[in-house]
């Protein structure tokens, strides 16, 4: 049974749009808010904001996070910035503009209606984050600084040095303790929810599993909220932390949830490179960095092979035997490109021969030009944390040598399918931030997630949620000894019971690591209908050594690592076969989805606006079958689609 | 790179832990030291032994998850670094490397390096916060803040909440996370309406849960894979005494 997919888009014009809901949705009074239980999963921008907002409004909320503090969540790790449309630098900035950048940079395939409201709510979050006290950085004057990003031609990206993230989460931190200590938030670190709770045909809790105890919890309450994040964990290396994983949204499509354009991943352009096989994690180096570093590799062969050898330095190659390709082919932006632009321009290069290190997987990304200009003490100002870790892990001091740098995975784009409001097609089951599809088309801006995250916890999911839960304001507490809490506790029982019982030969890292392989190598900067079956294959494959062949020690009621990586990489394994079929299904090229069948005779992404102008909404049919595909036709009312042009 | 391992072990809270030693071999100089206990770990595994448990997530030294005490050093070798910033060439090639959880009556261990900090938390939901509603704000450019008081607040406000402060003070203090927390709202005017409420109310609560007092020796400066100075303590106890005299 196909989904019938409502995205509940309110009629008029596109500035109108989210007012008109506002007023249109009903709200719920002081007293019955109090009436009402709110599950948010995640700790994020979104879940830490969400559950600060929701709390102050009177609903009694129950945050859960995996890590020891709410404060740890991985939107911490976020360098660059914070992008808004204030205009404080008087360049032409405007609300429609960065709705208008980010559709762009989506290659069109974002819902118009749900990006002008994030544009229009973004200029809010800078007024909050300040009043909150997060030390954005100021000019002499006292006034917010600005610097640009990816995808723009506006300085419209508020930061915090190179730790944005940091700041904007302690500020979304600090108001979530603030009604922690007001008594309206209750606060579970160290638990992972395992499996969300659906009793006639709404969401009415999770089980959850104590991470220090192994104890399985149920709760209940009368909306779930999923903000946990992206899955770019599937491909074994990537940016994100090491705990982040899909598991949670994964339940939630187990149970009935559609998952949208599952195969729209970013690969963000400026990483440091794969050292070797032991290496657990990928680093990036901000975006920010491209506002003054210049991306190059040699315009000779001969050079290349000099670097590799060791026997020439970057910096002993002449200002004429660099070739600038950036700069080359999209003069207008230059380095400046988006993140998709930037990592296919990246390998392009590198699958010509041109890599600079030993595996030929790297470009330089080099300040020499911008420390003649502007000194290097600006540099270090603007820069010298990110300089500073570039050092720390490469031994290669960047004041003096270009950065190496290659593109790695780093966000998630698909997610759980919502609505307007952000509630999936489970009824009373939210999702908000990277754990959903919404805002970012096939390909998201960098500075955008912050925004995302905080527009959908602070200012839309307060609202949106009333509308449902205003039905619910008789609705007795939730309990939790019912047949559907019943059920799902013995099913995440079970599955824990099984994974100890296979007693194989192979670590869980052995197998993610495989599977990482298999994704990276065929779906990941460049896909072909071949590479996409063959994962396919593999990946079902690989999913059955899994079953049959992992290996746990210790035991479900304590502490235990490989436990939760066991559950994470269970669904992972899932969820790659699920990006693979997206990607198979979608042939065109768009964003952060490059099918290599379909470019342009530039080597552009083209896209194909008659067949494929949807959103890929994926219904769960069980662990080896297909699942079925519906169709979310995106209409544009308001922009014209064209051709992405970064040139002029 | 081969290296020998003496790993504090500690089934759970309760139990009396230990130090065990291990073997790791054929490590490169440019892997992490989080990386040579997961290769550690998965030969554990492989042998079916149960894994060593430690905290980390980001591995770029920002999340403040990980928590190791590395040869008599919070977060190892070299300054400024958490423990996932650490790299193998840091060591020589040989060495036995003695790593044990953060040593603080206030940071129980729950099973081998790792802790409960759930009282930094506490701290915070003390009194950390500006209490502004969400939405009842005004412009960001309303209120212009001096370019070098934004700065001190971001200097401040760049900890990570790991806990190496306290881990490393010998009396257990955990002044300096206070004072950054404290230090970074002083410094903005949007903080100083609640500024003498939360130094007492964060003041008090670091010493109900169990931590020490500062007798100013510096050593959690020294420690702090941020950096955050000393001078940020100076702050919170003008800040607290100045609350004083006015009650």
């Amino acid at each position: 049974m196909a989904f019938k997919l409502d995205a509940k888009i309110p009629a008029g014009a596109l500035a109108d749009k989210w007012s008109n809901h506002k007023a249109a949705i009903k709200v719920v009074s002081p007293a019955n808010k109090r009436k009402l239980d709110i599950i948010i999963v995640g700790t994020g921008l979104g879940g830490a904001s969400a559950a600060a907002s929701l709390g102050e409004l009177g609903y009694n909320v129950k945050v859960f996070c995996i890590q020891d503090s709410p404060r740890r969540a991985h939107s911490i790790a976020a360098q660059g910035g914070i992008n808004a449309a204030k205009n404080y630098q008087n360049d032409n900035d405007s609300v429609y503009r960065l709705f208008y950048d980010t559709i762009k940079g989506g290659d069109y395939r974002a819902r118009e209606a749900n990006v002008y409201r994030l544009a229009e709510v973004s200029n809010l979050i800078i007024d909050q984050c300040v009043a909150q006290g997060v030390p954005f950085a100021r000019e002499y004057g006292g006034l917010l600084a600005n610097r640009s990003f990816g995808g723009a031609q506006v300085s419209r990206t508020f930061y915090a040095r190179g730790q944005t993230g940091q700041q904007l989460l302690l500020g979304a931190y600090a108001a979530l303790n603030k009604e922690i200590a007001a008594g309206s938030v209750k606060s579970y670190p160290r638990h992972e929810m395992l499996d969300i709770v659906i009793e006639d045909g709404e969401a009415k809790g999770i089980i959850a599993r104590n991470l220090v105890t192994g104890e399985i919890e149920r709760h209940g309450a009368h909306a779930v909220v999923i903000a946990t994040g992206g899955y770019g964990n599937v491909f074994f290396l990537s940016t994100n932390a090491m705990a982040s994983n899909g598991s949670a949204a994964f339940q939630c499509y187990r149970k009935g949830a559609g998952f949208a354009n599952p195969c729209f991943t970013q690969i963000h352009p400026t990483c440091i490179p794969v050292h070797g096989d032991q290496q657990s994690k990928l680093t990036l180096m901000s975006e920010s960095l491209r506002n003054d570093g210049r991306i190059w590799v040699p315009k000779k062969l001969e050079d290349v092979k000099a670097l590799r050898a060791g026997t020439k330095k970057p910096s002993d190659i002449a200002e004429e035997d660099r070739d600038y390709y950036l700069e080359r082919r999209y003069p207008a932006f230059g380095n400046l490109v988006p993140r998709d632009v930037a990592s296919r321009a990246a390998k392009e290069r590198c699958d010509a021969g041109f890599g600079v290190n030993e595996t030929g997987l790297a470009v330089f990304l080099d300040f020499k030009t911008a420390i003649e200009r502007l000194g290097k003490d600006i540099i270090k100002q603007r820069y010298g944390n990110l300089f500073d870790m570039y050092e720390e892990i490469t031994d290669v001091n960047p004041y003096e040598q270009p950065m190496q740098i290659f593109p790695a995975v780093h966000y998630t784009m698909g997610g759980i399918w919502v609505d307007y409001n952000l509630m999936t097609t489970v009824p009373g089951l939210y999702a908000i931030g990277e754990a959903n599809f919404s805002d970012h088309g096939a390909n998201r801006l960098g500075a955008s997630a912050l925004m995302q995250g905080l527009a959908d916890g602070y200012f839309v999911l307060p609202y949106t949620i009333g509308d449902y839960l205003s039905h619910k304001i008789q609705a007795p507490k939730v309990k939790t000894d019912t047949k559907a809490f019943d059920e799902a506790e013995k099913a995440v029982r079970e599955k824990i019971a099984k994974l100890f019982a296979i007693k194989g030969k192979q670590s869980v890292d052995d197998i993610h690591k495989k599977l990482g392989h298999i994704m990276w190598e065929n779906v990941g900067m460049a896909r072909t209908k071949e590479s996409l079956e063959k994962a396919i294959v593999e990946i079902q494959a690989l999913r059955k050594e899994f079953w049959k062949d992992v290996k746990l020690v210790g035991s479900e009621n304590e502490f235990n690592v490989e436990l939760e990586k066991a559950l994470r990489l269970a669904d992972f394994l899932e969820l790659g076969e699920l990006m693979a079929r997206d990607a198979l299904n979608r042939e065109e090229s768009c964003g952060g989805h490059f099918r290599s069948e379909h470019q342009t005779p530039e080597g552009e992404a083209l896209r194909h606006d008659d067949t494929f102008a949807y959103a890929s909404v994926w219904e769960y049919k069980g662990m080896d079958n297909e699942p079925e595909l519906t169709k979310e036709p995106l209409d544009y009312e308001f922009t014209h689609r064209a051709q992405r042009n970064y040139k002029d | 790179m081969n290296f020998t391992l003496k790993i504090w072990r500690q089934k759970d809270a309760k139990a009396k832990g230990g130090f065990e030693t291990y073997k790791v071999d054929n490590i490169s100089a440019d892997t992490s030291f989080l990386e040579m206990l997961d290769i550690l770990n998965n030969n554990l595994i492989h042998e079916g032994k149960e894994p060593v448990a430690f905290d980390h997530d980001c591995r770029e030294g920002i999340c403040g998850m990980c928590s190791l005490h590395i040869d008599g050093h919070a977060h190892g070798p070299g300054q400024g670094a958490t423990t996932c910033q650490i790299y193998m060439r840091k060591f020589k090639d040989g060495a036995t490397i003695t790593i044990e959880p953060w040593r603080s009556a206030a940071f129980p261990v729950i099973k081998d390096l790792v802790v409960n900090r759930s009282a930094y938390d506490q701290i915070l939901q003390a009194g950390g916060f500006i209490s502004v509603r969400t939405n009842s704000v005004p412009d960001a450019n309303a209120m212009p803040i001096p370019k070098p008081d934004a700065d001190e607040s971001m200097d401040a406000a760049a900890c990570i909440g790991c806990g190496a402060c306290a881990a490393t003070c010998k009396n257990g203090s955990a002044m300096l996370f206070v004072a950054a927390r404290v230090s970074s709202l002083a410094k903005l005017p949007q903080g100083r309406v609640e500024g003498a409420r939360r130094a007492k109310a964060m003041v008090a609560k670091m010493d109900e849960l169990g931590f020490g007092n500062c007798t100013n020796t510096g050593a959690c400066q020294a420690e702090c894979p941020k950096q955050i100075s000393i001078a940020h303590i100076a702050r919170l106890n003008r800040e607290f005494l100045a609350a004083k005299l006015e009650d």
